[in-house]
């Protein structure tokens, strides 16, 4: 257990989102690192997923990823470690990245090694019993106390574990270890921690870990960096030819995706990185002191994820380039509505139209209000509680900027190019009806660990 | 009074979600010299912010100026969660345009901003 430093390497942001790049992985490998770890999941991907319960990355770029770190972990012998498992880290995701582990160390004819799982979606029933026993179920963000409401629209809830379940695991002897929907930063810290280093240091080695090659510069994803900790400080240092971990990569990273740059939350705590301090250790490498991890007074709160069915959808697709059209879109659109609300009233489903070319990527957010384009594309999304009623929504509103009568257009044989005259089905639509926080007398009453051996 | 592009003065202008509700934006220099000149200008605040992109104050829930990475930071919460139906930018990370070309006032005399 005694060891001066800890060596991680994260070979990805996102495993199998995009595939790592394998020569910055291969450069980090040689040099032996303690341990090989990487988080799988986010929910920057919507709600889709994991109400759905898919996977928003290629199964052949998230195989790629874990064969990489499987080879080079299990040749080492020591263990691998994965968070938020195949993008949702719902149950079925782990279930799947347990068969890609089964495959892959068949394909190597790996020696037999322990794997340690554990699941992370909660029962309606666990948070209705709670809130029947007088817990408030806090909402994150703004949002309101969790309501009976927002849980009957909720499809699927995932916990977001912190470091328990991944220390119980090694203290179970684990060489891989596959978990559901995980903190990004616990999956780095509870090695650190397991390992008796300070959580001081640990929590921030796994925040500055957690993106792989994003706290380095120039900007690159996909490659790997390794972290060191000591007792007192974190080192980080790109591992990719090109790029260098510097004050300005390392601190500016403490702020990416989050509010603030100071503080983190996680279950059982905070990361406080106020007074950290910032060194250039060698070329590739940053020094930080100074972080500070202040444990949670009373019950620890665990995250919570839900998404919830709005219904099934299509899309459909309209390219105007004929310029009285363009000039009079907004009245295009508006016969778009009209046909569709005199075939199916005005409730029951909801259809969007994004106008690019005007504002179809920041709508009300664009300050940029007078279209300059010579040519608009419309993306129709139809949403509707039927694949039928969805499709023919989508179908009317897409067909309906074709046929849209404006007093002076020249062009009377149609006011619509199609690329092709259908519309998309695509996945049905989700919400997140839940981000909020629970409080738990133990964290390991929702996420059970379990062991398998894997391999002859 | 001379100015000069918010765009030519930052080494990182970026837009990102913050969580399922919320979209973050940072605005990073290299120099601090430049972070202490678009500081000190006054041209990025709350209520320059609310302007620009047409929301009322309220919607920027965060506004930090943070030294450690000459950065400035602030957040506005989104009117539905992300991949919500109707949704133009999952991961809201082509929110920041419009920073791009806000207009910074140089001192002539001295000229240095670079």
């Amino acid at each position: 257990m005694e060891k001066k430093e800890l060596r991680i390497i994260c070979p990805n942001g996102h495993l199998g989102f995009a595939p790592t790049k394998e020569e910055s992985f291969w450069i980090g490998a040689a040099t032996k690192p303690d341990y090989y770890c990487c988080d799988s999941g986010s929910d920057d991907i919507g709600p889709v997923p994991l109400g759905q319960d898919i996977s928003t990355s290629h199964h052949e770029w998230q195989k790629h990823d874990l064969e990489l770190m499987l080879i080079a972990a299990r040749e080492q012998g020591v263990p691998m470690i994965i968070g938020s498992s195949g993008d949702t880290g719902s149950n079925s995701r782990v279930d799947m990245y347990i068969e890609f582990i089964r495959q892959l160390a068949k394909k190597h004819n790996l020696p037999p090694f322990k794997l340690a799982y554990f699941y992370s979606e909660v029962d309606k029933s666990y948070i209705i019993d709670k809130m029947d026993n007088g817990i408030v179920v806090e909402g994150l963000d703004g949002r309101n106390p969790l309501n009976m409401e927002d849980l009957e629209k909720t499809a699927r809830i995932v916990a977001v574990a912190g470091v328990h379940p991944f220390i119980k695991a090694l203290e179970l002897g684990a060489d891989v270890i596959i978990g559901g929907r995980s903190s990004d930063a616990a999956i780095f810290a509870a090695p650190a921690i397991y390992h008796g280093f300070p959580e001081d240091q640990a929590y921030y080695l796994g925040k500055v870990l957690e993106c792989a090659s994003f706290c380095a510069e120039p900007y690159a994803a996909k490659e790997s960096v390794i972290g060191t900790i000591t007792q007192d400080d974190v080192k980080v240092t790109a591992m990719s030819p090109y790029q260098r971990c510097t004050i300005a990569s390392v601190a500016g990273h403490a702020m990416y995706e989050r509010t603030n740059p100071y503080f983190e939350f996680f279950a059982g705590g905070m990361l406080d990185m106020t007074d950290c301090v910032y060194e250039q250790y060698d070329d590739k490498t940053t020094r930080v002191t100074g972080s500070k991890f202040v444990p949670i007074k009373g019950s620890i709160m665990v995250k919570l994820e839900g998404s919830g069915k709005v219904g099934e959808r299509f899309i459909g697709i309209a390219g105007i380039r004929d310029p009285y059209t363009i000039k009079h879109i907004d009245k295009v659109i508006q016969w778009s509505r009209d046909q569709v609300k005199e075939r199916f009233g005005e409730t029951g489903y909801e259809v969007y139209y994004k106008i690019f070319g005007k504002n179809g990527v920041m709508g009300d957010l664009e300050p940029i209000k007078e279209t300059k384009s010579h040519e608009l594309c419309i993306i129709v999304e139809g949403i509707a509680q039927t694949v039928e009623a969805a499709e023919e929504i989508t179908m009317i509103a897409t067909r309906q900027i074709f046929y849209a009568r404006l007093p002076e257009v020249k062009g009377t044989a149609g006011t619509a190019a199609f690329v092709i005259d259908e519309v998309l089905k695509a996945t049905p639509a989700y919400i997140w009806t839940m981000d909020h926080i629970i409080p738990v007398d133990d964290p390991m009453e929702l996420f059970e660990v379990k062991t398998i051996e894997i391999g002859n | 009074m001379k100015t000069v592009k918010l765009v030519d003065l930052a080494k990182t202008i970026r837009s990102k979600n913050a969580g399922t509700d919320k979209i973050t934006f940072d605005i990073i220099f290299r120099e601090k010299e430049n972070y202490e000149l678009v500081k000190s200008s006054k041209a990025i605040t709350i209520e320059t912010m609310a302007k620009l992109y047409g929301i009322p104050v309220e919607r920027i829930c965060d506004f930090v100026e943070y030294d450690p990475a000459n950065a400035i930071k602030f957040t506005i919460y989104r009117t539905k969660p992300s991949g919500s139906p109707g949704e133009g930018d999952i991961f809201g990370c082509q929110q920041y345009p419009p920073l791009l070309d806000i207009e910074i006032p140089i001192n002539e005399k001295e000229g240095e901003y670079e």
